[in-house]
């Protein structure tokens, strides 16, 4: 995978390599041509995985405290002496990840982001890589992330009157109702 | 990586359209009243678990059909992010219940990456043997389960006398039968049990000769032959357009397995043959996991050679920011004490960062999508369950097939409730 036609995706926004995981920050609104371009031209042939992230309050407690390094104790860096250490802030409030995998003799990962607010929506990828169909229900279910032109959206984990999305932020746990017999 | 040549499973695709997990038939047919919509599930033995299939019947053969899931969603993945990674190892094991080493495994290799941690050698090589002895676990309670689906009730109490013979090795090792957590960030829990090493080198022998018996019920069983046999078809293409990994992909005729395309822990080190079949079809994954299990023994008699060879070596990391002191320093050193109590109570902090990290489970890829805020406690976890896409794969297999038949074909799907839904 050449950094050249990497660059050459449609919508690309930022590139970054971490913990030799390369990620891929694209245009929400070019979400489908990104896919199409990457499953096609660039073969990744497969979608693993999909799944979402709510940074909501993200930051919002700094952190300090050890900091487990292969060397110990890292007292360079900042928030481990104490000094409340903040995560680097973040665009938006989701994240969603797309996690691809090229089944080939030249086999490679590549995770594809793109982010979002509480309003805002996506287009459905289903069209491209038939597997994000349940992927796709399980973000909407979770996160209230709707998926523009998903062919069956409804909820797929919790029951279909269930109020809230479960795995975001700011729904507690122990914050269903519980019902309890013999209650009118 | 290469699909078989032989491969001819269908021509074109079979994923129903648009919805590729649903299998609609004609309103109008529908209205004609010789359909027959009946509800198979939640709670039908032949189910593995809680799944609930909406089948739509013309005569006996499937017209359409619509699985519906999440009555085994337990929330792991939010109460995971409530618990400190020391404390959150126990969850994972639990998703997919009969790979539980397998899941504990990821998500603990998911830590150490972001950790940058190295891990001691024997710590590697258990944790191979451990993930091989589970694959074949995972298989026979499959085996087992599947055959007597299809009416092969014998292999049941042949596939669970084996199984109970590596459940014991697990006990012994863990002191636990399932759900074992005995990797721990840093390498494991607890040192190798002398006893071990004899004990699990017999399991490794006979487990070849067990397969070739359950070959031996089963592959001169007109009956099971002619229910396996061309049922449940999927092309190598619509596999990995749903997204299919392990046995579903290698029946298919794609050879892929990710201990050999992204070695992890020491699997380029040892000899395995990756088993692929052409047909595609219930008979072909059952031989690929027939096919697994003499392979994981292989793994496991080459684990245990390096294994004794490392005796006395450490099995745990010394990296005290992340790892527990031993026991007996608590009574002669403050700081062990100290460390001991903050890693407990308060827990490590993990650097900020994501990470997805991906392994071969017992049936197919299990990843782990981990995000750190640079706190104790994971900000986001989410695992990538293959029985999740092998249940996508249901419409497009059942095509075409009659209602028995879908028993069996449910059933070669492999998939563990547990793990679907987590």
């Amino acid at each position: 995978m050449s950094e050249q036609s990497l660059q050459g995706t449609p919508g690309l926004v930022e590139t970054n390599d971490q913990h030799g995981e390369t990620t891929l920050v694209v245009d929400p609104a070019r979400v489908v041509e990104a896919s199409t371009y990457l499953r096609d031209d660039l073969r990744f042939n497969v979608l693993v995985d999909l799944t979402a992230t709510d940074y909501l309050g993200w930051g919002a407690a700094g952190v300090a405290g050890y900091i487990g390094t292969p060397q110990g104790r890292d007292l360079n860096a900042t928030g481990s002496q104490g000094f409340q250490a903040v995560p680097s802030a973040r665009p938006k409030r989701f994240a969603v990840n797309y996690h691809l995998l090229r089944v080939a003799d030249d086999p490679a990962r590549l995770r594809v982001q793109a982010w979002l607010d509480d309003d805002e929506s996506l287009a459905s990828v289903v069209p491209v890589w038939p597997a994000a169909d349940w992927y796709e229900r399980e973000v909407f279910d979770m996160f209230g992330i709707v998926f523009d032109g998903h062919p069956n959206p409804v909820r797929i984990l919790m029951p279909d009157d269930w109020e809230g999305h479960p795995l975001r932020k700011d729904y507690p746990i122990g914050g269903e109702p519980v019902r309890f017999s013999g209650e009118e | 990586m290469s699909v078989l040549p032989t491969t001819r499973i269908y021509e074109g695709t079979r994923i129903p359209s648009p919805c590729p997990t649903i299998l609609e038939i004609d309103p109008e047919q529908h209205a004609l009243d010789d359909i027959l919509s009946i509800n198979f599930g939640p709670n039908h033995p032949s189910t593995h678990g809680v799944l609930r299939l909406i089948v739509d019947l013309d005569g006996e053969h499937i017209a359409g059909i619509r699985a519906v899931i999440g009555y085994l969603h337990t929330g792991f993945e939010k109460t995971m992010e409530h618990k400190t990674y020391w404390k959150a190892i126990t969850y994972p094991e639990r998703i997919d219940y009969l790979a539980f080493q397998s899941n504990e495994l990821v998500f603990v290799l998911a830590i150490e990456k972001l950790l940058a941690l190295e891990t001691p050698e024997k710590a590697q090589w258990m944790r191979m043997c451990l993930a091989e002895l589970n694959r074949i676990h995972s298989h026979l309670v499959w085996l087992g389960t599947s055959a007597l689906e299809i009416g092969a009730i014998s292999m049941f109490w042949y596939a669970f006398r084996e199984r109970d013979m590596i459940l014991d090795l697990f006990e012994m090792v863990t002191g636990v039968r399932m759900h074992t957590r005995y990797f721990q960030v840093g390498g494991l829990a607890e040192d190798i049990p002398e006893g071990f090493y004899a004990q699990a080198r017999a399991a490794a022998k006979r487990m070849p000769k067990a397969v070739d018996e359950y070959e031996a019920l089963l592959d001169n069983n007109k009956i099971w032959l002619e229910r396996t046999k061309g049922i449940g078809l999927l092309s190598a293409d619509d596999a990995l357009a749903l997204g299919q990994s392990g046995p579903m992909l290698r029946a298919s005729g794609v050879d892929w397995d990710l201990r050999r395309a992204t070695p992890y822990l020491h699997y380029e080190e040892v000899d395995f043959e990756v088993p692929v079949y052409p047909n595609g079809d219930v008979y072909d994954r059952y031989k690929v996991h027939m096919d697994e299990m003499r392979q994981s023994a292989r793994i496991v008699t080459q684990c245990l050679d390096r294994l004794e060879a490392l005796r006395g070596s450490a099995w745990i990391s010394d990296n005290r920011k992340v790892v527990l002191p031993p026991r007996e320093e608590l009574h002669t050193s403050m700081e062990s004490l100290i460390h001991h109590f903050k890693i407990v109570t308060e827990g490590f902090r993990v650097p900020e960062g994501e990470v997805y990290v991906a392994i071969e489970s017992a049936r197919g890829e299990q990843g782990c999508y981990l995000v750190s805020d640079g706190g104790p406690k994971p900000w986001r976890v989410h695992f990538r369950a293959p029985s999740f896409a092998a249940l996508q794969a249901t419409a497009t297999c059942v095509r075409g097939t009659a209602i028995a038949d879908m028993v069996a074909v449910a059933a070669s799907l492999d998939p563990v409730m547990g793990d679907v839904d987590r």
